[in-house]
Parts: structure tokens; sequence; C-alpha cells
């Protein structure tokens, strides 16, 4: 216990003096896919502005019911572009705030190399019990494996081996444990520094499904917060957009 | 009001939580039997092992009964090899999560009936020459009805009030494994409100309903219990 006061001592000059001039903090909500490249991002942000950005990870959905109910929350990036142009109509984000900070890319990922072909004619085999997606009723990236699907005319074939993750991080862990053989997934997940991370992919070509844009908004929490809008600006830039891409979402 | 999905998620966990129940009372007896009798150094950490979900986040036993369970986990190797496949995704895995997930809630009750019936009964059926089964069935399971009645409604209401662990193990398929907590946090998620609010007040007046009818038909059940 000797070490306590010294220890708090420490806490509270650290808070006092490490802070560089005018630096703020700001609260993010972050889509659960977007989780990898933010984690780099806001490092970054940090040390190219000095303000703080905290962030939260999760279902856009989830965000949008703490949203409303008075959380925190001064940006969020949504996994959709839905979200945000709900929350402006509803003035709960700053106009003029939004925009689309990533396109996401959807896989059909298997932990095992060599499952998945590049012309996915596993899919056509079907020699697998599971196909893990994301809830399509809840997640963008679900909604696009199920688009996808349908365009490849399988989606009657395959529908009764669904297995739904509530968000892109579950159906990603259903695969990665090897409960589903395959899934659809996001790319970020399984690529870093322009590569497959492990396992066996196909990317599904853009033509399949609709874009998947995610995009970003200012809430009106954050309205006066110069680290929010610091941080908007920092997304857009060269830094963060080259970051974005290779966890391998389009821009 | 509720659609045909959500019925059926009422169906499904109701059929979970009474398969649940059964299997529970089933194995709950003689592991409580023996932790109310047992001298043994061992008592400690079987009591501790039983008690452990009441402790325990239900996402980290969820998390390892899917790495567990899973085609490279060491149940699933077994169940595997016995031809009955993997168990996770599925209502038999479910019903074993769920085992494990209300075994405390079975456990406690029936042991705690079971030590307060003390050594003067088995005794005395002992000295009328009762085999040992005779007395089980004739002086303690009566002497147990209230930790039995405490045990059944904890055991299935605490089922039925299963979420975390069937989040992480059930991969939401309609009628084998999206019951009524997971439908609720879809409806939440998907923003429908109004859905949410049927089904979320429907559990609150169950939830209420059951309680109320175990410490109505059980007032001294936890003084004898």
């Amino acid at each position: 216990m000797k070490t306590m006061p010294s220890l708090l001592t420490g806490l509270v000059l650290t808070a006092v003096f490490s802070a560089p001039a005018g630096a703020d903090e700001v609260q993010v909500a972050v889509a659960a896919n977007f989780t990898a490249p933010m984690k780099t991002i806001a490092a970054d942000f940090e040390k190219a502005t000095g303000h703080k950005a905290q962030l939260a990870f999760g279902a856009t959905g989830k965000f949008y019911a703490q949203i409303k109910n008075g959380a925190p929350f001064e940006i969020l990036l949504a996994a959709d572009d839905e979200t945000p142009a709900k929350l402006e109509r509803e003035g709960v984000a700053v106009p003029g705030t939004r925009f689309t900070y990533a396109i996401g890319q959807l896989a059909l990922w298997s932990a095992k190399p060599g499952f998945v072909d590049d012309k996915a004619d596993v899919l056509k085999q079907g020699t697998f019990n599971h196909l893990s997606i994301a809830n399509p009723r809840l997640a963008p990236y679900g909604a696009a494996a199920v688009e996808t699907l349908t365009q490849l005319g399988l989606l009657g074939a395959l529908e009764s081996k669904f297995v739904q993750g509530e968000n892109i991080a579950q159906t990603y862990q259903f695969v990665s444990s090897g409960n589903a053989e395959l899934g659809f997934v996001a790319l970020s997940q399984i690529y870093a520094d322009g590569k497959l991370k492990g396992g066996s992919a196909w990317i599904v070509p853009g033509n399949l499904h609709n874009p998947i844009r995610q995009d970003a908004a200012v809430l009106v929490k954050g309205k006066d917060n110069p680290a929010a809008a610091a941080l908007m600006e920092f997304l857009k830039g060269e830094k963060a957009r080259a970051v974005i891409k290779s966890y391998g979402y389009s821009l | 009001m509720l659609t045909a999905t959500d019925w059926s998620a009422i169906r499904l966990t109701f059929e979970l939580a009474g398969v649940t129940t059964l299997l529970l009372l089933v194995l709950g007896t003689p592991i409580a039997w023996w932790l109310a009798r047992t001298r043994s150094a061992w008592k400690g950490a079987v009591g501790a092992v039983v008690a452990l979900p009441i402790v325990l986040p239900p996402t980290v036993i969820g998390f390892y009964l899917l790495v567990a369970m899973g085609p490279n986990g060491s149940v699933g190797k077994l169940t595997e090899s016995l031809g009955l496949g993997v168990l996770p995704f599925t209502f038999a895995g479910l019903v074993v999560a769920s085992v494990f997930y209300s075994l405390p809630f079975v456990v406690q009750p029936i042991q705690n009936a079971f030590e307060a019936i003390g050594e003067r009964p088995l005794e005395a059926a002992a000295t009328l020459r009762a085999s040992p089964m005779d007395t089980f069935f004739s002086v303690v399971l009566p002497l147990a009805r209230p930790g039995y009645l405490t045990a059944t409604v904890l055991g299935f209401a605490h089922t039925v009030g299963e979420f975390g662990v069937v989040l992480m193990i059930g991969g939401n398929i309609p009628d084998k494994t999206r019951v009524v907590s997971v439908q609720i946090y879809d409806h939440v998620e998907a923003m429908d409100y109004a859905q949410a609010h049927w089904l979320a007040a429907g559990m609150v007046v169950f939830s209420f309903a059951v309680l109320l009818l175990l410490y109505t038909l059980n007032p001294t059940g936890r003084r004898r219990a």
C-alpha cells in the first residue's frame, strides 16, 4: 500500500503535464469490422495532433440504440451509410459532416488452406456443413453475403447451412474456431499489409453485391470538440487512407 | 404483436429449458447427494466447479464451449468420433451448454435440502431395515421436496434467461438455436423496438410470475431447503 500515494501522485502529474497544450479527447464508436485499422489510425492521430481518440468497438445497430439514448460518443464510424444518415435526419448527427471513410470488401474465407478456391466452386459443391454469415438483418456484410449468393443462384441451396454471427467479428470467430468450415467475412479481418494472414479466401467481386459504404459522422455531443473535427480531417488524409487501403478496403 | 418467428423462438426456448431442467434433475441429484454426504477432500473442488457458472461471465463459458466442442476441441473430437458430429449450432449443443450453465441453480438447492435432513431420519430408516435405495426414495426425496421445487423453478427460469452462452455457440438458426433472448437482441439491434418490447415485456411478466409461484408455493423453502 506504500506505493499507492506515490502512484496516485504520478498519475495526477502525468495527467497534468503530459498533455500538450490544446489536447482534447474524443469518444469514437467504431464498427467492429474497422477495429484493426482504427487502432493504427488512432495511434497515428495521437502522435500527429496530440489529441486522444477513445475507441469503442461494436455493432452499428447497438451504437445507434446507445447514441439515441444518450451515450457519450462524439463520432460514429458506422459499418453502413444508412445509420449515419438516419442519425442526421433525427438531429443526433451534425449535418454536413458525413462522408464515406471506407468501402468494405467482402471475402469468402476458410481457416483451412486450400479449402476455398479462387472461383468459389466450393459453394457450388456444397461440401461443408456450416456457412457462417453475419446476420443480414443487422450487418451490411451479412446483407452483401446474401446478395452475392442470390446473384450466384445459390441462396436456396445454401440457406439451410447458414450460421449467423451477430456482427462480423462473431462471424469470423465461427470460422476461425473451425466450427463453420467457411464464411463470408470482411477482408479487413483476414488481410494485413496487403496479403492474406492465413487459410484460404475468395475475394468477392464488387459486382455481385451493393457496395458496402461505411460512413462517418460527427454526433451532436462532439459538435464543439476540436479533437472530433481534427479526427474527421485526419481520416480523410493520405496517411489514414494508406492504412485503410492496406487492410483491404477500397476508397 | 408477435410474429411467427417470435413464436418459434418462444417454443424453442421452453423446449430447451424443459429438456435442460429434466436432465439437470437427473444429473444433479447424485452430485448433490455426494456433495451433501461426502467427507472426501475433493468436496471443496467439486463444489467450486459446480458453482463456477454463477461467477463466470457467460461469454467465457460460451467461448470455451465453442472452442472445446468445435472440430479442433477435445469434446468436438470425441463427439465426431462417436458419429455425433460437432455440437455448436445444434439444439443438442445448446442443451449441453445450458446443463453446464444452469447446474449450480439445480444442484445447490437440492444439496441444501439433503444437508438439512441430517443423519437421524436415515438412521431411523436403517433400523427399520430399509435398503439405502428404499430410504432414498421413501424418506430422502419426500423430505427434500422444497429443495426440488426450488431447483426445478430456478433451473428452468435460469435457462429461459440464458443469453450470452447461446449467442456464442448458437449461430442464430431459426427453430434450432434462435431463442427468445437472442430474438430480442436481434430486434433491438435492427432498431425494431416495438417488436423488442412485446417479447421483452413478456419475459419480465414470465419471470415475475415464476418467482412469485416459487415464493408462494414454497414460503419456507429458504429455511428448509
